[in-house]
């Protein structure tokens, strides 16, 4: 895990050089060889007639925390919802590649998005409990609607949803409660423990903690820390510095290409791009 | 010189102050007299015979409306049945699905309808229902206000609808819930208050038609006991008994029709209640 | 399965099904279609039980004046006229009213006042046609008997339109009438077309040290042209279909007269007093073929209100302050 301290200095004149970085390279053959959770080949896409996504080929391994990181508008959040197909609300969109998923183009003819995003779950920068549910409502309604009716398994899931998000201790007298009853941070891991509950095994999240105070968001990292051991996780941020606490992997996206893929370290100590150093010295973004 | 304008102009412009004050109060002056005759003239009919009587021929005293009060409710009841369902899923359709153009379009059409006198869909459901079974009926009425009640139904489900934020959506369909489940129990139901809403304003707003009603439902002195009977209704009651020359037959439409008005704004005031707390309403 | 779930959630959980999916969304397709079939059911309906006396009478029956059932000689021109003048004089009557009445709301009413008004306007809106004309037959007729005609017949009793005996229930009475019906409608959509003007225009105005009447002339009233006559057209659509409030004091009789105080008859009301009345077929016909007329006439003002109003929203939408 890398050092918030040691990371470069976002001002432009005093940037110390790269190499000087005290944090020792493992050699290339000691890199973990981590099984990918997606292989994604050639994907791009297309929003009518603009092209946001630009031919990205990327192995994401699982069961790691991958950080997708780049200015606005470079394409990380339409690249994550390509992984669970997402991007399909938003009319007019066009897309070529193959995303890999357990072996399975994701894009294959006949697969349903459904049953993808029962293993793929989602969080949103602005959590959204549904307002007319209580906090255990909440937890459960992807299980309910999907059809799961034995209270004892609903029961154990709401359980262990609310444990693995830090949230049980917190509203385990309150479940009846309306979920939009709880603080901005608190909705957050609501919304974590909800799509927790259906048991995915990968959890995107997009921009999870940009809306929450610091000490919500130290909660949060905390979390993605933690699930990580049990789920795959890949987060959108354009903080570097949460991108640095939290991630094993790093992905810089810019204009809608991959720009450089690597240990989270690697990339912040010593980037192979010009552009990424760019990027994360603050010269741009 | 300068002076002097700028006087006249503010002087013009008090003036017009004035006008579209006075004017504003034109406009309400109608309610305030109308009301005040209603209460005037319609309490002192309004007993207990009333509301439990059925109308007696002229002459005896002691008439009343009940059979004209329950109709209405029966009637409503159909229409509710035929202008909900349809007049809901075709708001959720133009909130959920369909492209800009044909909802565009679809839109139109319904205001359009919204625009049809309420007398044509009594002359088409003649057409359509009496002539074919060769009465007046309670279900005639019932269709004729039902399938009124579906352009209103519609517009407003949908303007509801629409308000519900996309990430409600999202979040749903991100768990992997069907798309229909989705606006079922996810958008429809964060949107319900305002989808009864609209329907309780439907409702009041065809509580109070009599035109449709004139030859489908037709009016009944006696109870309805069937559908395919002509079926009693209090405006068409009070239509009735106002053009007639008996002067206790006037009494009684001014008490039926502080009784109506009365039912009107207590949906109206239903509705306000339920959307007390809300940004936006729906007019 | 392709990309079944292989956790313990996917023994649990029903697989989705595309059917529940399809099904739903032709439904609520269907449901929606609805308000195309409807318009065209009220077109067929009216066409086809007017069919015969539309080939009967051709398009003298748009010309010819007679109404005489007993002689089945039918002629709409008693109530096209009648629908024309008693509409004609409700919007000479509530236009300027409404649009003064939402200038007021929207620009010169002091804050307080503006909820408890709307309330008010929408109050009279929910009043049902025939309260109003049961009103109107035993207050404002006796009213309008006693004081105004006879004052206008002193003061304008030279002119055809003032001429000739008063009863009370009149043309005139009729158009009174309609009048009150269509003010909440204008009001209502007429305000909403001024809120819609952006308030830069008016600060623009402001800022040139207009008076708050020549802010509201210039800055708003010029801008909203297109919308307020949408709204009139609309109240004119409306006035065109009401039928019990009028019926009930227009006096119904179907004759062509220049004076006012003479009872009148509108396409609304001879459907409602003479439909239920009509023993032969070819009366009946001949009602359905006026119920057709009123169909297409509502229908075209409707039409022409949409897309003034549809015009107007766009215009406000996209238009840039100069």
């Amino acid at each position: 895990m890398i050092n918030p301290a040691s990371l470069p200095n976002t001002t432009m004149d005093s940037a110390p050089r790269i190499s000087q970085s005290r944090i020792p390279e493992p050699p290339e053959t000691l890199l973990p060889q981590a099984a990918p959770a997606f292989k994604v080949k050639q994907l791009s896409l297309w929003y009518g007639e603009k092209q946001a996504i630009k031919n990205v080929t990327i192995d994401i391994p699982e069961k790691m925390v991958t950080a997708i990181i780049g200015p606005s508008g470079c394409g990380k959040s339409t690249f994550l919802r390509c992984l669970n197909r997402m991007h399909e609300l938003v009319p007019r969109t066009r897309i070529e590649g193959e995303v890999l998923f357990d072996g399975e183009n994701l894009y294959g003819p006949g697969v349903d998005p459904t049953i993808i995003r029962r293993r793929i779950g989602m969080i949103f920068q602005k959590s959204n409990p549904f307002p007319t549910m209580s906090i255990a409502d909440n937890v459960l309604v992807g299980l309910r609607l999907n059809g799961v009716r034995k209270r004892q398994i609903l029961n154990e899931r709401l359980e262990k949803s609310l444990r693995m998000s830090a949230l049980w201790d917190e509203v385990k007298d309150d479940l009846g409660k309306p979920g939009m009853s709880l603080s901005g941070g608190q909705q957050q891991r609501l919304c974590i423990a909800r799509a927790i509950a259906v048991e995915p095994e990968v959890v995107l999240m997009d921009e999870p903690a940009s809306a929450l105070d610091p000490l919500a968001t130290m909660k949060i990292e905390e979390l993605i820390r933690e699930l990580c051991v049990d789920y795959t996780i890949i987060i959108v941020t354009h903080n570097m510095q949460q991108a640095g606490r939290c991630s094993d992997r790093t992905a810089f996206f810019f204009m809608g290409q991959l720009i450089e893929f690597d240990q989270t370290e690697r990339l912040f100590s010593n980037p192979k791009e010009k552009k990424t150093e760019d990027y994360i010295t603050g010269r741009f973004g | 010189m300068r002076g002097d304008q700028h006087t006249w102009r503010k002087i013009k412009s008090g003036a017009a102050s004035t006008a579209s004050s006075v004017a504003a109060l034109v406009v309400v002056a109608p309610l305030a007299l109308v009301f005040y005759h209603l209460v005037v003239s319609g309490i002192g009919s309004i007993n207990w015979a009333f509301f439990t009587n059925l109308p007696k021929p002229v002459g005896e005293v002691g008439g009343g409306m009940v059979n004209a009060i329950v109709g209405s409710g029966e009637l409503l009841g159909l229409a509710a049945l035929i202008g909900v369902p349809v007049g809901v899923l075709g708001g959720v359709y133009l909130a959920e699905y369909g492209g800009a153009r044909t909802n565009s379009l679809l839109r139109f059409v319904a205001d359009v309808l919204n625009g049809v006198p309420s007398i044509i869909w009594g002359v088409v459901v003649y057409g359509l229902v009496v002539l074919r079974f060769k009465s007046f009926s309670a279900l005639a009425g019932g269709l004729a206000l039902g399938l009124m009640m579906i352009p209103l139904i519609m517009r407003t489900t949908e303007e509801v609808l629409l308000l519900v934020p996309g990430g409600y959506r999202e979040a749903a369909l991100a768990l992997g819930i069907s798309r229909w489940k989705t606006i079922v129990h996810i958008v429809m139901k964060t949107a319900l208050k305002g989808i009864v809403t609209g329907i309780l304003l439907a409702l009041a707003r065809v509580a109070g038609e009599t035109a449709p009603l004139l030859f489908t439902a037709f009016g009944n002195r006696f109870w309805n006991h069937n559908l395919h009977e002509p079926i009693a209704a209090l405006p068409l009651q009070i239509f009735t008994y106002a053009i007639s020359p008996y002067d206790d037959w006037h009494r009684q439409a001014w008490a039926g029709a502080l009784v109506l008005v009365t039912m009107i704004f207590v949906l109206n005031a239903l509705v306000r209640f339920l959307t007390r707390d809300r940004a936006v309403r729906i007019l | 399965m392709p990309l079944a779930q292989r956790t313990s959630a996917a023994a649990h959980m029903k697989p989705p099904s595309r059917f529940g999916d399809r099904l739903f969304k032709y439904l609520t397709l269907a449901m929606a279609l609805a308000v195309v079939a409807l318009v065209l059911l009220v077109g067929w309906q009216l066409a086809r039980g007017s069919h015969l006396a539309m080939t009967k009478f051709g398009f003298h029956f748009l010309t010819t004046s007679t109404w005489d059932p007993v002689a089945e000689q039918f002629g709409a021109l008693p109530f096209i006229y009648g629908t024309a003048v008693s509409s004609l004089i409700a919007l000479i009557i509530a236009v300027p009213l409404s649009i003064a009445t939402a200038i007021y709301l929207t620009e010169l009413a002091p804050l307080w006042i503006r909820q408890p008004l709307v309330s008010l306007i929408e109050m009279l809106a929910a009043i049902p046609s025939v309260i109003l004309g049961l009103w109107g037959i035993f207050v404002m007729i006796p009213w309008l008997r006693s004081y105004p005609f006879p004052f206008l017949k002193e003061t304008l009793g030279w002119t055809p339109f003032f001429s000739g005996p008063v009863y009370g229930t009149s043309m005139l009475a009729g158009g009174i009438i309609i009048a009150i019906m269509i003010l909440p409608i204008i009001t209502s959509v007429s305000r909403e077309i001024l809120r819609s003007v952006p308030n830069l225009q008016r600060e623009a105005a402001y800022a040139l040290g207009a008076t708050r009447w020549e802010v509201t002339r210039i800055a708003v009233l010029s801008y909203a042209k297109n919308g307020l006559f949408g709204a009139a057209i609309l109240g004119l659509g409306r006035a065109l279909g009401e039928t019990m409030a009028v019926t009930m004091v227009i006096g119904n009789t179907p004759q062509i007269r220049a004076s006012l105080f003479a009872p009148g008859y509108t396409l609304a009301s001879v459907i409602a007093n003479e439909f239920t009345e009509a023993t032969t077929d070819i009366y009946l016909q001949a009602l359905f073929e006026i119920g057709l007329v009123l169909f297409g006439i509502t229908i075209l003002a409707n039409l022409l209100a949409q897309l003034l109003l549809k015009t107007t929203n766009n215009a406000m939408s996209t238009r840039v302050v100069q």
